[in-house]
C-alpha cells in the first residue's frame, strides 16, 4: 500500500491529498467486496479445460490466472454472481452456498 | 487479434474491489475493452454513473491507470481535453515526442445517448486521437432504472411504467451507433460482452487507429433488466442471436457485419427471461410484440444491406 | 528589466496578447459576445505559428470549460475566455474545477444575463459564479485587463493557491474600446509567469492517479469544501505578493482595492470595474469645488477584501454602493450585501445606499454620477434617508 489510509477516520483537511484526488491507482484491491457474495465458485480442476472464458468474463477480476492457467477465484472481491459457472463450456464450475461462519447463526 | 491465453498476459486495468452489483455487464464490457486497449498507458475518463461511481469512491480507486470523471454529460469534452495537453506538451518537448498513449472515455447509454451526445458529437467530429465506449445497459441505471433513447420499445422502466394506460417505453430506441457513423470517424463498431474476441479486436482496432473511434458495447444490466446476476453473458448471447444487438463496425465508412447470424432466434427469446419485458407476454400485448419484432426485423434487414458482402 | 511598448488597443486585443504571452499549452473555448475577439485573435496566433498552444474549438462552453478541466488535469497549462450565457452554461464546470483545484485562468467579457438577451455590459454573469470558488478580478481598463490576466496565471499556480483564477473585464465598454495599454516584452512575461510544473498530472503515467472522485456517502467532503475555502484565504497574501512583484516589472501600482482620495473623504461610492471611470471623473469636479468625496474600487472581488474595505471607509459619514447587477430578492445588490457585511464590526454604523445601475448596459451618464454624490451629501447631513435601493436611471413615473 503505497498511500496509508488506515488512520483517514480522523484526518483533518490538511492531511487529505489537495482535490480528493486518489494519488494510488487500483488501491481499491485493499477494499473486501467477499463479504457480499452468498454463494461461491468451486471449480474442479480435473475436469477444467484452461479455455479461460470464466476469466475473460468475471466482472470483478477474481479468477486469478497464472502462466495462461486458472489457479484460483480471488476471494476477497469475488461476489458470487455465478456468471463463470454459466459462461463455462464443460461446466466444471458449481456455486456453493456460501457457509455462514458467525456463532450466533450457527 | 489475441487469444485468451494471450490476453491473460496483459495487466488487468479494472482492479477487484469496485462496488458495482454482482454480474454487472458494465465491468465485464470495461475489462475486455481495456485487455483488448493493448499495452500502451491508458488515460481514462468517464462519466457519471455506475461505472464512475462504483470504482471512484473516495478513498479507493479501481483504476490501475489514470482516471478523471468530471460530470455526467462530458466523458468526452473532459478526454478530449487530456488528449489536447498530450498533444501540446509533446509539441513542446515536455513529453518525449515518441511517447505512445491512449485516451478513453467510458459514459453509459445514459451519459452518451442522451445527456452526453453533444460532447460526445463535438469530440468525434474534432478529431481527436481518442475512442469512446458507450456500456449500454438501456436505461439510468445509477439513478433508478429511469428510462433513456436507449432502453428499448416496449421495456419497463421506472419513469417508463407499466398500467393500463401504458406498456414501458413507448419509442423506438435511437440507432447511436448509426449516428456516430455518420460522423465520418475512423472507426465504429458495436461489440457484447458475450463475444469477446469480437469486443476485444474491435477494441485493439478502435485503440490503434489514428482519430476518433467509437464503440457500442452491450452491457446487460441484472438488476435493471431483472435476470439473475449469472444471466448476464447469457442475455447478451441471446441479444445477438435475435438480432437485436447486431455485432458489426464501420471501418472508414464501409460496413461490415463481424458475427454472422445465420437464423435469427425470435426476439421472444431475448425479452421473455428479463423482467422488464414480462408484461409483453400478458393477453392484450400481442400486437405490440409483433411490433418490436418487426422493428428488430426491418432494422436488421436495413443493416444487413448496408454491409458489404465477402 | 522589460521593455514597454504602447498600443492603442481594445480589451479583447491586449487579454489575447497576455494569453499568448502566458504561453498556455492548451486553450479550449467557445464564442460568445463580447468575447468573440479574444478567441479570434487566438486563432490568428495558432494559425500564425506563434504559440505552441493546443487550440480546441469545443462545440458549446460547457465542453469547453470540461475539456481545459481535463487538460488542467493532465498537467497543461490551461487558459479560455467566456461571457454571460457561455459563463453560465458552464456553471456546474466551474464549481467543478474549483473542486478540483485546477489553475485554470479564464477571461469573463462581463455582459447581461437573459431574459431579456443582451449582450451588453453588466455584472450579472460573474455575480452568479461568486460562490464558486474562482479568484476573481476586475479590470476597469485595458491596462488592468492585461496586467490581471498576468498576474492570475501566478496566482493560480501559486502552491498555496491551486485554485482557478477570473480576469474579467466589463462587456463592450473595456472588450472594444480602443484604449493605451503599455504591454510588456514576451521574454520578460514569461520569466514573470514561469512554468507550469503540474501536481498529480494524468500524463504522469509513472504515478497514476484518480481524479474527480466521489466523496459522497458520508465521505470527507467537508474536509474538501475547507481546502477550499483556506486556499481562497492564502490567495490574500499570494496576490498582493505577486502584485507587488509586478509593480516591480512595470512600474505600476496594485493593490486589491484603488482608493481615490480616502484619507478625508466624508463620502465615499463603491464601484467595480470601468464605471470607475466615471465616478473618478465627476469626483475631480465636485473636489475641485471642495466636496470632500473619495471613491473606493474593487479590483478583486473574490477574495473579498473586506478588511480593505472596512479599513477604508471607516470615517466616512455616508456610503454609495454601486451595483451592476442584481441580486432579486435580497436587501440590495450582491456588492452592497458584502460591503455593508464588511462595514457591520465597524464601532460607528455608516449609512449604505445601494444603487443599481447600468443593467443590460444602460447609459451611465455623469449626470446620474452627480445625483449619487448629491444623495450621499444629503444622506451624511442627516436630511435624507439611505434606507431603499435606488434603481440610477431607469425611467420613472412622472
Amino acid at each position: 500500500m503505497k498511500w496509508d489510509i488506515s488512520e483517514m477516520g480522523s484526518w483533518t483537511n490538511k492531511q487529505f491529498p489537495r482535490g480528493a484526488c486518489i494519488p494510488e491507482a487500483g488501491n481499491s484491491a485493499y477494499y473486501a467486496t467477499g463479504g457480499w457474495r452468498s454463494e461461491r465458485p468451486v471449480r474442479d480442476a480435473e475436469r477444467c479445460t484452461q479455455c479461460l472464458m470464466c476469466w475473460i468474463d468475471c466482472p470483478d477480476s477474481s479468477v486469478v490466472v497464472v502462466d495462461e492457467k486458472v489457479v484460483a477465484f480471488d476471494l476477497e472481491h469475488c461476489k458470487g454472481c455465478g456468471i463463470c459457472a454459466q459462461v463455462c463450456p464443460v461446466k466444471c464450475i458449481d456455486m456453493v452456498p456460501e457457509g455462514c461462519e458467525l456463532t450466533e447463526v450457527k | 487479434m489475441a487469444n485468451l491465453k494471450e490476453l491473460s498476459h496483459r495487466d488487468d486495468r479494472l482492479a477487484g474491489g469496485h462496488r458495482l452489483c454482482a454480474g454487472c455487464g458494465a465491468s465485464i464490457a470495461v475489462r475486455q475493452v481495456l485487455l483488448g486497449a493493448g499495452l500502451e498507458p491508458v488515460v481514462v475518463g468517464c462519466a457519471t454513473g455506475c461505472l464512475e461511481v462504483s470504482t471512484s469512491i473516495y478513498p479507493y480507486s479501481s483504476w490501475k491507470t489514470s482516471f478523471i470523471h468530471n460530470a455526467f454529460e462530458n466523458s468526452a469534452a473532459t478526454v478530449s481535453g487530456v488528449e489536447a495537453a498530450f498533444q501540446a506538451l509533446k509539441r513542446v518537448g515536455k513529453i518525449p515526442a515518441d511517447k505512445k498513449m491512449k485516451f478513453v472515455a467510458f459514459g453509459g447509454d445514459g451519459g452518451t445517448y442522451d445527456i452526453g451526445l453533444q460532447s460526445l458529437s463535438g469530440a468525434m467530429e474534432r478529431g481527436h486521437d481518442m475512442v469512446y465506449v458507450c456500456y449500454d445497459n438501456g436505461a439510468y441505471m445509477n439513478t433508478g432504472i429511469q428510462r433513456s433513447s436507449a432502453t428499448p420499445k416496449g421495456a419497463w422502466a421506472t419513469t417508463a411504467e407499466v398500467g393500463p394506460a401504458q406498456q414501458g417505453k413507448i419509442q423506438r430506441r435511437k440507432d447511436l451507433t448509426q449516428i456516430m457513423a455518420a460522423h465520418n470517424i475512423p472507426y465504429v463498431a458495436q461489440a457484447s460482452i458475450s463475444h469477446w474476441k469480437d469486443l476485444t479486436s474491435k477494441a485493439e482496432k478502435a485503440f490503434s487507429v489514428e482519430g476518433p473511434a467509437f464503440l457500442n458495447v452491450f452491457a446487460p444490466c441484472p438488476r435493471g433488466w431483472r435476470i439473475p446476476s449469472s444471466q448476464s453473458v447469457e442475455i447478451a448471447k441471446l441479444a445477438v442471436q435475435t438480432g437485436f444487438w447486431p455485432l458489426y463496425e464501420v471501418e472508414d465508412g464501409v460496413f461490415r457485419q463481424t458475427v454472422r447470424v445465420a437464423n435469427r432466434k425470435p426476439l421472444e427469446e431475448f425479452l421473455k427471461p428479463q423482467g422488464r419485458f414480462k408484461h409483453l407476454f400478458t393477453p392484450g400485448n400481442e400486437a405490440l410484440l409483433a411490433e418490436i419484432q418487426s422493428d428488430v426485423d426491418k432494422a436488421w434487414d436495413d443493416l444487413i444491406g448496408r454491409c458489404a458482402t465477402e | 528589466m522589460p521593455t514597454h511598448k504602447t498600443l492603442a488597443a481594445t480589451g479583447n486585443s491586449v487579454v489575447a496578447e497576455a494569453m499568448r504571452q502566458c504561453r498556455p499549452d492548451v486553450m479550449a473555448a467557445y464564442p460568445i459576445t463580447p468575447q468573440t475577439t479574444i478567441v479570434e485573435e487566438f486563432a490568428g496566433f495558432v494559425a500564425k505559428g506563434r504559440v505552441h498552444t493546443e487550440y480546441v474549438t469545443t462545440e458549446s462552453e460547457h465542453s469547453a470549460m470540461s475539456a481545459c478541466i481535463g487538460a488542467s488535469a493532465a498537467g497543461a497549462r490551461v487558459m479560455t475566455a467566456t461571457a454571460s450565457q457561455g459563463l453560465a452554461l458552464m456553471w456546474e464546470e466551474l464549481y467543478i474545477a474549483s473542486g478540483m483545484r485546477l489553475p485554470i485562468v479564464m477571461a469573463n467579457a462581463n455582459r447581461a444575463l437573459s431574459a431579456p438577451i443582451n449582450i451588453h455590459c453588466d455584472h450579472s454573469d460573474i455575480m452568479g459564479a461568486r460562490d464558486s470558488g474562482w479568484v476573481t478580478y476586475f479590470a476597469e481598463t485595458a491596462q488592468e485587463a492585461y496586467d490581471n490576466t498576468i498576474m492570475a496565471v501566478r496566482v493560480a499556480e501559486h502552491p498555496d493557491v491551486m485554485l482557478p483564477v477570473m480576469s474579467t473585464l466589463d462587456g463592450f465598454i473595456t472588450t472594444h474600446s480602443i484604449d493605451r495599454v503599455s504591454v510588456m516584452d514576451d521574454e520578460s512575461v514569461a520569466g514573470f509567469v514561469g512554468d507550469y510544473v503540474p501536481e498529480n498530472a494524468l500524463l504522469d503515467q509513472d504515478n497514476p492517479v484518480a481524479h474527480g472522485t466521489f466523496s459522497g456517502l458520508g465521505g470527507p467532503f467537508f474536509e474538501f469544501k475547507r481546502q477550499q475555502r483556506e486556499a481562497m484565504e492564502s490567495a490574500r497574501a499570494v496576490i498582493n505578493q505577486v502584485g507587488a512583484e509586478y509593480t516591480e516589472l512595470t512600474g505600476r501600482p496594485f493593490d486589491v482595492i484603488e482608493t481615490w482620495n480616502m484619507e478625508d473623504a466624508e463620502v465615499a461610492v463603491v464601484v467595480i470595474g470601468s464605471t470607475a471611470g466615471n465616478v473618478r471623473h465627476v469626483a475631480r469636479r465636485l473636489r475641485a469645488e471642495g466636496k470632500r468625496v473619495g471613491i473606493v474600487k474593487i479590483r478583486v472581488w473574490r477574495p473579498f477584501p473586506y478588511a480593505e474595505i472596512a479599513a477604508a471607509l471607516k470615517s466616512v459619514k455616508a456610503v454609495a454602493v454601486m451595483d451592476r447587477a442584481e441580486s432579486f430578492g435580497a436587501e440590495g445588490g450582491p456588492l452592497f450585501l458584502e460591503v455593508r457585511s464588511a462595514l457591520y464590526d465597524l464601532p460607528e454604523r455608516i449609512p449604505v445606499v445601494n444603487y443599481i445601475y447600468g443593467l443590460g448596459g444602460s447609459d451611465v451618464k455623469l449626470e446620474l454620477i452627480e445625483r449619487v454624490f448629491a444623495d450621499l451629501a444629503d444622506v451624511a447631513a442627516g436630511t435624507d434617508s439611505p434606507a431603499g435601493l435606488v434603481y440610477l436611471g431607469a425611467r420613472e413615473e412622472a
